[in-house]
């Protein structure tokens, strides 16, 4: 019963939390290349840019409705499904989402109809400003949003409070500038940009290949081949980070990712593919690149990477220590002020592994009564499913590397062989269009199905984190969600569709001004004998 | 961390009261008029035409309105992490019709004008509807429950255990609620689409913002009597800790007495109710006689007095609990720690005025009637 309302939940949350983010990083890499877009319209004035900011500003507007709308219920859902999380951890967790409301959400959102509505009443600058200002805000949510985030998988500045049962901010410093929310933030958003510009070079390269608003095609592609490697180098090189850190402080996350069954010998070696098998503890036809790991993990050549097994074994002494600070926080809790010294000293020196005694709530209500073999149990559930976590991130990677390869390739054909595209190179830019959604959806899948069995990693499992609802509840909403997200989706698509189909809206009489404009302008330049040249 | 010892905990905790009104009043009086549009549209606008009037008089500052409501959400999270998860949690399904409802809304303004046909349109505008009227309704039942105290209790270990059903939220007190809080916004999206359409809608919406004001008065009279009469008063018990640890089960609560008799111990509270009805009555005169500005500003004290009203009345309470009252929970046991609250504080104190400012600045460039001719002219543009 317990574990079915977990298992829903879950279900619940992922289905949103993955269906949010294909709206996100289109969002986030679409609202910068409009606004880079329009700057160029603003300095030189010509009416194709500022058809190409319309352009796909209009598809942003499409794509920006359903990311508004899908984020309000991941605001929300913490307090629905997951209240005993909330108020675990809501001292230190709401701070960076109500900021994110504050400094960046209320940005994005206030200027977003001032840049669809605003054309006419503001000044070429002031719209130019406004452009700016949502891609800022857009960018600055996802900070705020990382850094909570961030939290969940390296919860540091903060500690538990027994009077109040939940934990509490000790340095909102430490909160902010936690290396982990830092590193993810550049990698979400860089994604966020690689995504924008796959996307924008694949509806262009479609226009090429049939042969229809080449103009405004070109510049497009040039525009996102140059900004898309730029991206495409950051997602790596920053992923890269996040790999060292999850070296740092997830370490079940790095073994899981790796599918390293047991310890090995300094520098461990990477397997690039393989079957790992969960039952057997092994990977079976792995084929493996010495020393990579090891660089990747550790930064250096004599420091081991802590395997599965022995990983799990360390977590069985945490539970342990954990049912030490269980007993002494009853003990805190029933005598109040009145609490001995010593009793709260090994409280103290226990207590950061207290979590680690939440692990058995799932199997005995007192974590001070458990068995040993209920102790192995929850020390076995420390260890996430590996397969998944080891296929998604073999995916992630392959494909952020294939943007790379991509995004290189447009860019030199655009910047030294005269934006002259080969029929075959457009077909593929078209066919990459779903991959960095791929990607990004795996890297989440990496990150949180990672994270398992907690919430917040080593101090509150999922299990204990979920909120006292029936199933059959939670069951009404998920099918809600799915039929309402479903059609939504539809919806969305087809109308993506047919503003791709129907192409930019040319402003005429615009462009023939400005056309007049510089026929006149040349018509003095060449009256007065002077040509550019000279 | 000594900095944040520099403002007392109690008084952050008030501060963050207030400003959890704040952010409910903001958000009331700048969607509200977005959600009363969305309630009115069927009726104000007949015409293709008449409805994308209507619907543009909001169309570029609905978005940022919404994060009033967004932000609302983080800010209880962030300061009164008891009272996000007993009450998200709590009203489970009716929170799961407001998300319905606010997802729809969004969508309902971006596709709406995507194509040209009639169906598709309608069914845009009966979204719009439904994400307007259903909120509005909700949140107001959700308030008379709380005036009622939620049947919710708490464990030792602080999981909040909702003990209600989703029909149990719809008894006659908070169903009376729930239509005031429909009618507050009907008043004040007329006082809006008066201001800002023309023509036949805004006639129409100033007939509708006329009944409107008229039943928000008799209700909100109505409730105020059923309040006095028939609602119990939660009370704290011995002598009341404004500083301690945020613990709802440290304080004895009961129950007694009238809601009605905290107006006795803070007589200046009054001036809340009073506003409320003086507002409305205002609204309605500025409707009759078409003062547009007067009207809205009318509309936005009488929201200002309304909502104020709800928490002066409960104050220290915040969500009573009727099966449970040491579960209750009060301004001065269930906040964040000192420190958060503190840090929230300065966040806001250096956000908020920011926020203000733009936003006047967008309403100022904004300014002026939406016409039939702009809707035609801006068929590229306009929703």
């Amino acid at each position: 019963m317990d574990i079915d309302i977990v298992e829903l939940s879950r279900l619940q949350f992922a289905t949103t939390a993955l269906y949010h983010f294909l709206f996100v990083p289109l969002t986030l890499g679409l609202s910068v290349i409009v606004a880079i877009m329009e700057t160029v319209y603003v300095m030189t004035g010509r009416p194709i840019w500022r058809q190409m900011t319309k352009f796909w500003g209009m598809l942003f507007g499409i794509n920006f409705a359903l990311g508004v709308a899908t984020g309000i219920t991941m605001e929300f859902q913490f307090g629905m499904n997951w209240s005993y999380y909330s108020h675990y951890v809501g001292d230190i967790f709401g701070a960076p989402l109500a900021i994110e409301g504050l400094m960046a959400f209320f940005l994005e959102a206030t200027f977003v109809g001032l840049f669809f509505f605003g054309w006419d009443k503001l000044s070429r600058v002031g719209h130019l400003v406004v452009a700016w200002l949502v891609a800022i805000g857009s960018n600055f949510s996802a900070l705020w949003i990382l850094i909570a985030n961030g939290w969940m998988q390296n919860p540091v500045g903060a500690e538990f409070n027994p009077v109040t049962m939940r934990m509490e901010m000790t340095s909102f410093f430490d909160v902010m500038f936690n290396q982990v929310a830092q590193a993810k933030f550049v990698h979400t958003v860089s994604a966020g940009y690689v995504t924008a510009s796959v996307f924008v070079l694949g509806v262009s390269a479609w226009y090429l290949l049939h042969g229809r608003h080449t103009e405004l095609a070109r510049r497009s592609i040039a525009v996102a081949a140059s900004f898309g490697l730029a991206g495409a180098l950051s997602v790596v090189v920053l992923g890269d980070e996040s790999g060292y850190d999850a070296g740092e402080n997830q370490k079940m996350k790095l073994a899981a990712i790796e599918a390293m069954w047991h310890t090995e010998p300094a520098p461990a070696s990477f397997t690039l593919i393989g079957l790992p098998n969960q039952e057997e503890r092994e990977t079976k036809y792995a084929i493996h690149i010495p020393y990579v790991m090891g660089l990747i993990g550790t930064r250096s050549l004599d420091t081991p990477i802590q395997g599965i097994a022995e990983l799990e074994a360390e977590n069985a002494g945490r539970i342990r220590s954990g049912i030490i600070a269980y007993d002494a926080l009853m003990t805190i809790r029933a005598e109040g002020p009145d609490t001995p010294e010593d009793v709260r000293a090994t409280f103290e020196q226990h207590s950061d592994d207290l979590g680690y005694a939440f692990l058995l709530k799932r199997y005995i209500e007192d974590p001070r009564q458990a068995s040993e073999a209920q102790i192995a149990q929850a020390a076995e559930d420390t260890v996430p499913h590996v397969w998944p976590i080891f296929w998604a991130f073999r995916i992630m990677v392959g494909l952020g590397f294939s943007f790379i390869a991509v995004m290189a390739y447009f860019f030199f054909m655009a910047s030294f062989r005269g934006m002259r595209f080969p029929r075959w190179a457009l077909r593929l830019a078209v066919i990459v269009i779903p991959a960095p959604w791929i990607a990004a959806e795996m890297g989440w899948i990496v990150a949180e199905y990672g994270r398992q069995p907690w919430t917040v990693d080593g101090i509150l499992p999922t299990a204990l984190s979920v909120s006292h609802l029936s199933v059959g509840t939670v069951a009404v909403t998920l099918a809600g969600f799915v039929l309402l997200y479903s059609a939504l989706f539809v919806v969305e698509m087809s109308l993506m569709i047919k503003y791709i189909r129907k192409g930019p809206y040319q402003d005429v009489a615009e462009t023939e001004a400005w056309t007049e404009r510089r026929r006149q302008h040349r018509k003095i330049a060449s009256d007065l004998n002077i040509s550019p040249a000279e | 961390m000594i900095l944040h010892d520099l403002i007392a905990f109690d008084t952050l905790r008030v501060i963050w009261w207030v400003l959890l009104g704040v952010l409910l009043i903001g958000f009331a009086v700048t969607d509200g008029f977005d959600m009363g549009v969305g309630a009115l549209l069927p009726f104000v606008a007949e015409t293709d035409v008449e409805r994308r009037i209507a619907i543009n008089t909001v169309g570029p500052v609905w978005e940022g309105n919404q994060v009033w409501f967004i932000l609302g959400g983080g800010a209880i999270f962030a300061a009164w992490p008891p009272l996000y998860a007993v009450s998200f949690s709590g009203f489970y399904l009716a929170m799961f019709l407001i998300l319905v409802a606010l997802i729809l809304r969004p969508v309902a303004f971006k596709y709406r004008s995507k194509r040209d046909d009639m169906r598709w349109r309608e069914a845009w505008d009966w979204a719009l509807f439904v994400g307007g009227a259903v909120p509005a309704l909700v949140f107001g039942v959700a308030v008379g429950n709380v005036l009622q105290g939620v049947p919710f209790r708490l464990t030792p270990d602080m999981l909040p255990i909702y003990e209600g059903s989703f029909f149990g939220l719809l008894n006659p007190f908070a169903l009376s609620c729930g239509l005031t809080s429909l009618a507050m916004m009907v008043m004040h999206g007329g006082a809006w689409l008066g201001l800002k359409a023309e023509g036949p809608v805004a006639e129409r919406a100033r007939t509708y913002g006329m009944i409107a004001a008229v039943v928000v008065i008799a209700l909100f009279a109505l409730n105020g009597f059923w309040l006095t009469y028939l609602v119990e008063r939660y009370s704290l018990v011995g002598p009341v800790v404004t500083d301690g640890p945020s613990n709802p089960l440290l304080s004895e609560v009961t129950r007694g007495g009238s809601w009605i008799s905290a107006y006795a111990d803070r007589p200046w509270a009054l001036t809340a109710p009073v506003l409320g009805f003086v507002g409305a009555f205002f609204a309605l005169l500025g409707l009759w006689g078409r003062r547009e500005v007067v009207t809205l500003l009318a509309s936005k004290l009488s929201i200002l007095g309304m909502i104020s009203t709800v928490g002066l009345t409960m104050f220290p309470f915040i969500l009573p609990s009727s099966i449970d009252p040491r579960s209750s929970l009060t301004v001065w046991d269930s906040s964040s720690s000192h420190l958060t609250l503190f840090v929230m504080l300065g966040a806001a104190v250096i956000f908020v005025p920011i926020i203000l400012a733009y936003t006047a600045w967008v309403y100022s460039v904004l300014w002026g009637k939406v016409t039939a001719s702009d809707v035609a002219e801006g068929s590229h543009t306009l929703y």
